[in-house]
């Protein structure tokens, strides 16, 4: 078998991944990067709309500053987010965008003088200063007090995963592509490398290095409807799950975008609204103004997708032969607008949907879009439980987004967190020395080889894997979507439990040989109904409602009892629930828990007494 | 009463010593706005769940899922049933090496290709985080990004006479990216450091101009021009060096 060594390997070639690895080739260490696709092909890359920096360029973000930033971030996750991290990131997010601009990044620049920009439908005019010409532009997005988002055109995720994956090209950094991690390799104290299968030919191999890290990107495959590329199926969290020693944080924290499109799931921008679009229902009336009187539509995507299923609920959405849907209008912008700056919106409506947003509106619904929770690390990307252990980006709850995050705060994190989280790598690899265990590491490839021969001979059962899937997918959406109820969570704990049952039988129908496709759903189901009752069972016990996780039964914020982050352990193979502990959202405090000036406003006080 | 489409799928397994090259058909019962993604789901999870293709975004951004159909590369993701025949014929694409069924290695092609073309910014500014961004006109970002907006699917390669004669034939993507930096005001690279990677028969000079690249790109990119483009400046380049010597 094909053995691989290297100073710091990386699971995951999307931005944070890649962003990580330069900075540890930069400092002069070997990396490799394993990935499910060619590295461009990473979910990044599907992130249209843009990043957060608060650079203050535009004539709309004037006075922007990392401050603010920090504040409608911490706001943004509604109390739930580490500050220290959150400061960490608003303070160094404006250089990486000039450092991703120094790299090749495209970045669409600031045009000086009069230009026509639209809120909630109305026109209005700006004027951009001359001596701003030429710097970095950006948009507006949801649940910001400033035009803060910068952007290249609406294809910003691909641009920089261009020059990103360039940047690695040029250091020197390796990306094997068609490769699944599927386990670490650790003594329960120390990880040092995974054993990988190769999506070329189905063999395994074994991947040692000093530090491993996780930057695999999310979850949202364990939902049936999810805006997520299908390799954001959570692999890798299972690989660390089910260690039994790494904890995952504030899985329960799952974000719904407001506008996927209906049938196909996939994600028109947030752009859309920041750029003037509405939201419209069953009458092509407009509603959000009525619920969010300031914001509008421009609220936190939380708060948006919250009433838009709230308004559904009460009539008024669009009926479907695939379920009830809104509107999103961007007829207004014109065809110059629609056709430029929003030409991925156009082309995925005309393709996808033969719908011509120009003259026509696009069905759009709530759907699954983002994993606050992942794998709980520190400020330094260091994770919880193994030393030698790191995660970054959407797969880590590293834990800037705390309970929501912010539009255009994720695509900047990847970068922002990659470069922090790659210099704290750098650091730990500096006279870090490993010791391999050969019998360790044989005993696990050992195992990883029995499970394939038991999935290819049936020795367990003959469960079908796709069922067993669908049925996990199906417990969640009806039970752990953006309301949930007490009652509702119960049954879903109880549907994926038995769903667990069923995992553990799985058997191919097919020979199992080379690449072989159901052998990899195979491989993973069973850690993802993990991973699924985290979430439940984490929903379940969190009696309050923040961010994007609402309780009907329990709609206050309640910062008495719940101002904490659920850390999940899967203890033992044979547990059939997860094992939670809690730890406080944040130590440092800048700014005291209050009103977000948006969305719920229930709050139990800490200063509350109990009852 | 939906159309019962007849997908013939070419097979085959390297890795499965009992496996022969060949077409199956499959039959699937149509729905209504499907793509070729949900169909081949559909017969994985329904039929054989041992049938290799490659889908990622399914949303036409990533370029995973480059094939032919019906003699044509495209991406099956945003291809609609509906404006198919019901008889579909689905191989994978040419010049790349196969994996399985109709799944292809475009990885390692595209990685050598950033190597060959240099597929970076070359500058010897040091980047100050203390400073401003160095300023950029906008309309050259737009010009960028509108290069830059290739997703790597390999249509154009597969889709390209030259190509498919010689195996070392940079091909439009590659030209595409040369081209991408060539425009980028921050690339220190000279139209000679250029001509030493494209102007030869693997490069600029191979191209036949038969432009099946830019008939079946699906990002609709401007390839035909850039392919002139290149060829008028590194034909005054090839001049130049003829007048130096």
């Amino acid at each position: 078998m094909q053995t691989v060594y290297t100073d710091f390997l990386v699971v995951g070639a999307g931005l944070a991944g890649e962003r990580a690895a330069v900075e540890a080739a930069e400092a002069g260490f070997s990396v490799v990067c394993l990935s499910l696709v060619p590295a461009r092909r990473s979910h990044s890359s599907a992130a249209q709309g843009g990043m957060q920096a608060s650079l203050g360029n535009s004539v709309m973000g004037e006075g922007d500053c990392p401050d603010v930033h920090f504040a409608d971030t911490v706001k943004g996750s509604d109390w739930g987010c580490d500050q220290e991290v959150a400061r960490l990131f608003a303070d160094a997010a404006p250089i990486e965008m000039r450092r991703l601009a120094h790299w090749g990044v495209p970045w669409n620049r600031v045009v000086p003088g009069k230009s026509i920009y639209y809120k909630g439908g109305k026109q209005y005019e700006k004027v951009e200063a001359k001596e701003k010409e030429g710097l970095i532009m950006a948009r507006s997005f949801g649940g910001t007090a400033k035009w803060r988002t910068c952007y290249t055109s609406d294809g910003t995720g691909h641009a920089v995963m261009c020059t990103m994956d360039n940047r690695c090209a040029e250091k020197g950094v390796e990306v094997h592509d068609k490769t699944e991690a599927i386990a670490l390799l650790q003594d329960g104290e120390t990880c040092f490398g995974v054993v990988a299968r190769c999506l070329r030919t189905g063999e395994l191999r074994v991947y040692l290095s000093k530090a491993t890290m996780i930057a695999a990107g999310g979850f949202g495959r364990i939902y049936p409807n999810t805006t997520n590329a299908v390799i954001c199926d959570g692999g890798a969290h299972t690989m660390c799950v089910n260690t039994g020693v790494v904890p995952m944080g504030n899985m329960e924290a799952v974000q719904f975008h407001p506008t996927g499109i209906v049938p196909t799931d996939i994600l028109v921008t947030e752009g859309c609204r920041g750029d003037g679009g509405t939201l419209l229902d069953v009458d092509e009336k407009r509603f959000m103004h009525v619920y969010e009187p300031e914001k509008a539509e421009l609220a936190s995507r939380d708060v948006v997708s919250r009433w838009m299923t709230h308004h559904m609920r009460e009539g008024h959405g669009v009926k479907s032969p695939y379920g009830e849907h809104l509107w999103l209008d961007i007829r207004h912008l014109g065809e110059e607008h629609i056709t430029g700056k929003l030409r991925e919106v156009y082309e995925i409506c005309t393709s996808f949907l033969g719908v011509d947003p120009i003259h026509q509106l696009i069905p759009v619904r709530p759907t699954q879009h983002y994993s606050m929770g992942g794998v709980r690390t520190n400020r330094d990307g260091a994770a919880y439980g193994l030393k030698g252990l790191f995660a970054a980006g959407e797969a880590a709850c590293w834990d800037m987004h705390g309970f929501n995050r912010l539009g255009g705060n994720s695509l900047a994190e990847t970068v922002v967190a990659g470069g922090i989280i790659g210099r704290k790598v750098a650091e730990y690899l500096e006279g870090c020395e490993t010791e391999f265990k050969t019998g360790l590491i044989n005993d696990e490839v050992g195992r990883q080889q029995a499970r394939i021969d038991a999935l290819i001979s049936g020795a367990n059962g003959s469960e079908n894997v796709y069922k067993v899937r669908a049925a996990m997918q199906e417990a969640l959406h009806k039970g752990a979507n953006i309301f949930r109820t007490q009652d509702g969570l119960e049954k879903c704990v109880a549907e994926l439990q038995e769903a667990l049952i069923r995992a553990k039988k799985v058997g191919l129908r097919s020979n199992g040989k080379g690449v072989n496709p159901e052998l990899a759903a195979a491989l993973k189901l069973e850690g993802q109904v993990r991973l699924a009752l985290m979430v439940a069972y984490g929903a379940l016990m969190r009696t309050e409602s923040r961010g994007s996780h609402n309780r009907e039964d329990f709609p206050a914020r309640n910062d008495r009892d719940w101002l904490t982050r659920t850390l999940a352990y899967w203890k033992k193979p044979e547990d059939t629930l997860p094992t939670l502990e809690y730890e406080p959202a944040t130590t440092v405090v800048e700014i005291p828990p209050g009103d977000r000036g948006y969305g719920h406003s229930q709050i139990i006080s800490a200063d509350d007494r109990k009852e | 009463m939906s159309r019962l489409l007849k997908l013939n799928i070419f097979r085959y397994n390297p890795e499965d010593e009992l496996s022969l090259p060949h077409m199956q058909e499959f039959v699937l019962e149509e729905t209504d706005s499907m793509t070729l993604f949900i169909a081949l789901n559909r017969i994985r999870e329904e039929q054989d769940p041992s049938l290799q293709f490659d889908f990622c975004c399914r949303a036409g951004i990533c370029g995973s899922c480059g094939m032919v159909i019906n003699g044509r590369p495209g991406l099956a993701c945003h291809t609609k049933t509906r404006d198919l025949p019901g008889e579909i014929t689905l191989l994978p694409l040419p010049v790349f090496k196969l994996v399985g069924d109709l799944s292809v290695d475009t990885g390692t092609w595209f990685r050598e290709m950033y190597t060959k073309t240099e597929s970076w910014i070359h500058t010897k500014r040091i980047f100050d985080p203390t400073a401003l961004e160095e300023r950029m006109d906008n309309k050259d970002a737009v010009a960028i990004y509108e290069l830059e907006r290739c997703v790597e699917c390999g249509c154009c390669i597969a889709a390209c006479g030259t190509a498919r004669l010689r195996e070392d034939f940079l091909g439009a993507a590659s030209l595409n990216r040369v081209a991408r930096f060539l425009i980028d005001p921050r690339d220190e690279r000279t139209e000679h450091d250029y001509y030493e990677i494209i102007g030869n028969d693997m490069g600029i000079f191979g191209c036949m101009g038969l432009l099946a690249c830019e008939d079946v790109c699906p990002k609709h990119l401007p390839l035909q021009n850039q392919l002139g483009f290149l060829r008028r400046k590194m034909g005054i380049t090839s001049l130049k060096r003829l007048f130096r010597k």
